[in-house]
């Protein structure tokens, strides 16, 4: 049956108790907020892990993440069997106008940088231009967005670690480039040169803080792990590489189980809401018991009222669930904005999207199972003379 | 003028508890087709379940039951509700009407069991209403109209499908004399006019003499077929 020239009666049914109507709406759309805003949550947390490269190790000191290691390990890791690149990053420590608003600003080897990170996404013009300029930097394009600032516009970048011989702390710094994720990875983040930084920086000469490599063969990698920390053992700075995806997922780990909390929370919602759904329904098909009578005496069959009742509950969960969706949307999209530094992935994924919908409509159906089966089951002679 | 409803040994028990109630017995009942009938008889003594018999609402413990060239009795339960759309319309006491929607939307419910299109069904919906003489009134809900003013809506509801028997249980019930007399006028113009067979539960000899011919049921049993007046 087409189901079109039956929504005028849907609607009428479900309109005609506003008040409850209403309320079980508002109640399903909660739920579904709720829902739709801890999977942007979770998303922003763990969202990064999918988007780390299977193939890449990261190598750093086995004492400490914050400790330093020779600039020569390059060289010697490069060589290591299984490495495809290698390429070394430090932790400048840099902020902007306020000293409270960390910036990823790292130091970078830039003729390895793209070799080990491919997903950065930068025109050819502006490499060639960031290549050639000692003291330039590329920007992600959400750190330029959150600062305004624009190609070719040097900005002093402040360390809260690093000083210049002079005493500064201050490093100008010219946007030679704009970078987009390929991956759709997070563009919260700047590279300048390390050739420039070592030679103005005070201390720490020659040293890096950690190194990032690729293999050949993502399967090899734990064997090129064990390969590359055996070169440095019993060294004055031994390494402990690990995967980059393990590594997020070891830093994530100390946040909690996320998943397990958003699913408990999630599935004591979702409970309430069917309970609240599958109560209206049972209340609004009893008070219609004997209206159902008479639609089976016009000739509906038992198959088109259970139909009709599962399509008023399955309409009450999926446009609350829609209004509640399209809260967390929103509501994320605002907090992104405001919280760009920190959750620059913030925002309802479309799984969520498709999982909301699928989970309506399973709610939906649970909801008017009972009072559907009661409505097919029906006798007309029973309900007329109860309800005559 | 062949029967169009043909009843033969048909007898309807209820079982209540150990109890064996037996509201029909034996019931041999033959109308033919475009006649008026009413039924008339105590309360009780089992007019509503013939009713139901005849059109297809339940089925009888045993007999036959022929109506419009079908067995009802062998129908199963979809199939009947299929036959109903088709040929019975239903009028009720108290209208039965789906208090949440227009008059016009009562009326056009039948049809949305009919492959009609929406302009289509739209037309019928406001012939049917101007028939029963509502035609300003088809936005109304059923609450916003009188009692004589719904039964019209139901009877408008009743013929919209065009079937061939309307079935009407105490249709001037709950209604004052004088509206009694508009809505049995209108039953007597669609039996006269448009053919319709007619068959109608009353307790009001008034009513009953709209009829063409008047059966009396007592406990179970039909006693006589009176014509109209004699
Ligand atoms: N589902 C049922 N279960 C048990 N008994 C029933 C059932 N339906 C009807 N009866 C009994 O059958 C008898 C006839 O009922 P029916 O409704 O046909 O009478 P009626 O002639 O229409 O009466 P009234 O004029 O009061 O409407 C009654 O005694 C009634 O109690
Ligand atoms: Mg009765």
């Amino acid at each position: 049956m087409s189901v079109l020239k039956y929504l005028p009666l849907l609607r009428a049914n479900l309109w005609r108790r506003r008040i409850r109507t209403l309320l079980t709406f508002a109640s399903v759309a909660t739920a579904f907020l709720l829902f739709g805003l801890l999977m942007a949550l979770r998303h922003a947390i763990t969202g990064g892990i999918e988007l780390t490269g299977a193939d890449r190790l990261m190598t750093m000191h086995k004492m400490s993440f914050i400790m330093s290691l020779p600039r020569s390990y390059v060289q010697r890791i490069a060589a290591v069997e299984g490495v495809r690149s290698v390429t070394a990053a430090s932790w400048f420590g840099g902020y902007y106008r306020d000293e409270r608003a960390t910036i990823v600003a790292q130091v970078a080897d830039a003729d390895t940088l793209f070799a080990v990170y491919p997903e950065i996404d930068l025109p050819a013009a502006q490499h060639a231009a960031w290549l050639a300029d000692g003291s330039g930097m590329i920007v992600g394009q959400a750190l330029a967005n959150a600062n305004k600032w624009k190609l070719g516009e040097v900005i002093p970048l402040h360390s809260n670690i690093f000083r210049k011989q002079d005493g500064s702390n201050v490093w100008d710094l010219r946007i030679d480039g704009i970078y987009r994720n390929t991956a759709g990875g997070d563009t919260n983040a700047l590279f300048f040169h390390y050739q420039y930084f070592n030679e103005t920086r005070s201390f720490g000469r020659d040293r890096v803080g950690w190194l990032i490599l690729r293999v050949k063969d993502p399967a090899q990698s734990p064997a090129v792990a064990r390969r590359v920390d055996a070169l440095f053992a019993n060294s004055d700075a031994e390494t402990k590489t690990s995967s980059e995806r393990a590594f997020a997922q070891s830093f994530i780990n100390q946040v909690g189980n996320i998943g397990a909390i958003i699913a408990i929370v999630v599935g004591a919602v979702f409970f309430t809401m069917l309970l609240v759904t599958a109560n209206t329904m049972g209340q609004s098909i009893r008070e219609r018991t004997a209206e159902l009578a008479v639609m089976k005496t016009l000739g509906f069959r038992g198959g088109q009222i259970l139909a009709l009742v599962l399509c008023e509950s399955l309409l009450l969960t999926l446009l609350g669930a829609a209004i509640g969706m399209l809260l967390a949307r929103g509501m994320a999209a605002g907090a992104r904005q405001a919280l760009q530094q920190y959750l620059p992935l913030l925002g309802v994924p479309p799984g969520a999207m498709l999982a909301a919908l699928a989970i309506a409509t399973v709610l939906g159906l649970l909801a008017g199972a009972l009072p559907a089966w009661n409505a097919w089951r029906l006798r007309i002679t029973d309900a007329l003379r109860q309800g005559g | 003028m062949s029967a169009i409803i043909a009843l033969r040994g048909v007898s309807k028990h209820y079982r209540r508890g150990n109890e064996d109630l037996a509201v029909l017995s034996d019931f041999d009942l033959d109308i033919e087709a475009r006649d008026f009938v009413a039924i008339m008889g105590p309360s009780g003594s089992g007019k509503t379940t013939l009713l139901n018999l005849i059109g297809g609402l339940d089925s009888p413990s045993s007999g036959q039951i022929v109506v419009v060239g079908k067995r009802l009795d062998e129908l199963s339960g979809s199939a009947l509700a299929h036959w109903r759309a088709r040929h019975v319309g239903f009028i009720f006491q108290f209208y039965n009407l789906m208090p949440a929607l227009t008059a016009e939307r009562n009326v056009e419910l039948p049809l949305l069991l009919t492959s009609l299109s929406t302009a289509d069904r739209r037309r019928r919906v406001a012939a049917a209403l101007e028939l029963v003489g509502l035609a300003d009134r088809a936005r109304h809900k059923p609450g916003e109209l009188s009692g004589g003013q719904q039964q019209r809506v139901a009877i408008a509801r009743a013929v919209i499908a065009d079937p061939t028997l309307l079935v009407c249980d105490e249709p001037t019930g709950d209604l004052d004399r004088h509206t009694a007399e508009e809505i049995l006028g209108l039953l007597q113009a669609l039996n006269r006019d448009q053919g319709k067979t007619i068959i109608m539960v009353t307790h009001d000899p008034k009513a009953a003499s709209y009829a063409s011919h008047q059966l009396h049921v007592d406990k179970g049993r039909l006693v006589r077929m009176d014509a109209a007046g004699a």
